[in-house]
């Protein structure tokens, strides 16, 4: 572990440190606001949104064993499974495309 | 006390599993670009981010300057900020500035997703153990991964690494089916995200930055048609 490293890491974690730190310490207050309010409740789906789709597709380099494992999360998830549930269910049909391919 | 950081422990069960599949891919991507085991479990166990950690694989070992790497973890990280903002409006009382400083950094978009979408307010002993299991997975599978990588079969990783996908259709989906408002939001964030990623005009968009695009487009969007959605949040 050379002195470069340790200024590399330095950096990253300072960086993402206080991304993640001033919002949390420097706002206090609620937010009356109404746009804002349904902005702010949104931003949980929408991020969680985009970073599932479209990038599960092509995560595991086979479109359709990626296809697949969405298919079977949102069916799983539909029917009410919870988050273990869904995963496992995802990884589960994954694996059963990429075997068969 | 107790019950709510036990709470927080069995919500941060799943994502913890998660995090092991997703953290064990890090650790052999980063063995194999060239970093150190050792050193790929210090930048897991300082950072617990997936995207800004595998950026920082290539800078490292490409040499990039110091300027490149602090604008790609911001580009990529800004998103806590997003989700920061939006977290601070769901903090119990008790969260006080110095709990901020001391568990904020456990902010990671699943932790974000399960504390954000709770009914109840979020207490520091609740958000301490929904991060306390992730934070062990998240340091665990990078070693595993950076020190057996190698061993495991290309098609039970490709597998696992998906779970954390999985993971997120489950916070959204029920969202999704309960509210109208909830299930346009985040279709339009797909649609848009699927936009910037299929269409060669934005394809020097990185992925940090896109996700910053879509959830700020979607639920402005959003907030403009069904301005009520902040509004049952609030019992």
């Amino acid at each position: 572990m050379n002195s470069r490293f340790l200024i590399y890491l330095f950096i990253m974690f300072t960086v993402t440190y206080l991304i993640r730190v001033l919002p949390l310490t420097l706002i206090r207050k609620k937010i009356h606001n109404r746009f804002l309010r349904s902005f702010l409740a949104y931003i949980p789906y929408t991020v969680l949104g985009t970073m599932t789709f479209p990038a599960m597709f092509y995560a595991v380099g086979n479109t359709a064993a990626g296809i697949a494992g969405a298919a079977v999360a949102l069916i799983a998830a539909f029917c009410g499974g919870g988050l273990c549930t869904v995963a496992a269910l995802a990884s589960a049909a994954v694996y059963a495309v990429l075997l068969i391919i | 006390m107790k019950a709510i950081f036990k709470t927080g422990i069995i919500d941060g069960l799943p994502i913890a599993v998660g995090y092991l599949a997703v953290s064990f891919s890090f650790g052999i991507a980063a063995v194999a670009a060239g970093l150190s085991p050792v050193e790929a479990i210090i930048i897991s166990m300082t950072n617990l981010t997936s995207a800004g950690q595998f950026a920082s694989i290539g800078i490292i070992t490409s040499g990039g300057s110091y300027i490149e790497m602090a604008l790609s973890q911001f580009v990529i990280n800004l998103r806590y900020a997003l989700m920061g903002i939006s977290l601070s409006q769901k903090l119990d009382k008790s969260f006080t500035r110095l709990h901020a400083l001391l568990l904020g950094h456990a902010l990671t978009d699943e932790i974000f997703a399960v504390a954000a979408s709770r009914s109840k307010k979020v207490r520091p002993v609740y958000f301490f153990g929904l991060a306390v299991l992730p934070y062990i997975g998240w340091s665990l599978g990078t070693a595993a991964g950076a020190v057996f990588g190698a061993l495991l079969p290309d098609k039970l990783c490709s597998a696992l690494s998906v779970s954390i996908y999985g993971m997120f259709i489950a916070i959204i989906v029920p969202a999704m089916k309960k509210s109208r408002a909830y299930l346009t939001v985040t279709m339009l964030a797909v649609a848009i995200s699927c936009c910037l990623h299929y269409v060669k005009l934005f394809e020097s968009i990185s992925s940090g930055f896109a996700i910053i695009i879509c959830a700020v487009i979607a639920s402005a969007a959003g907030a403009l048609i069904f301005p009520e959605g902040g509004e049952e949040q609030d019992e």
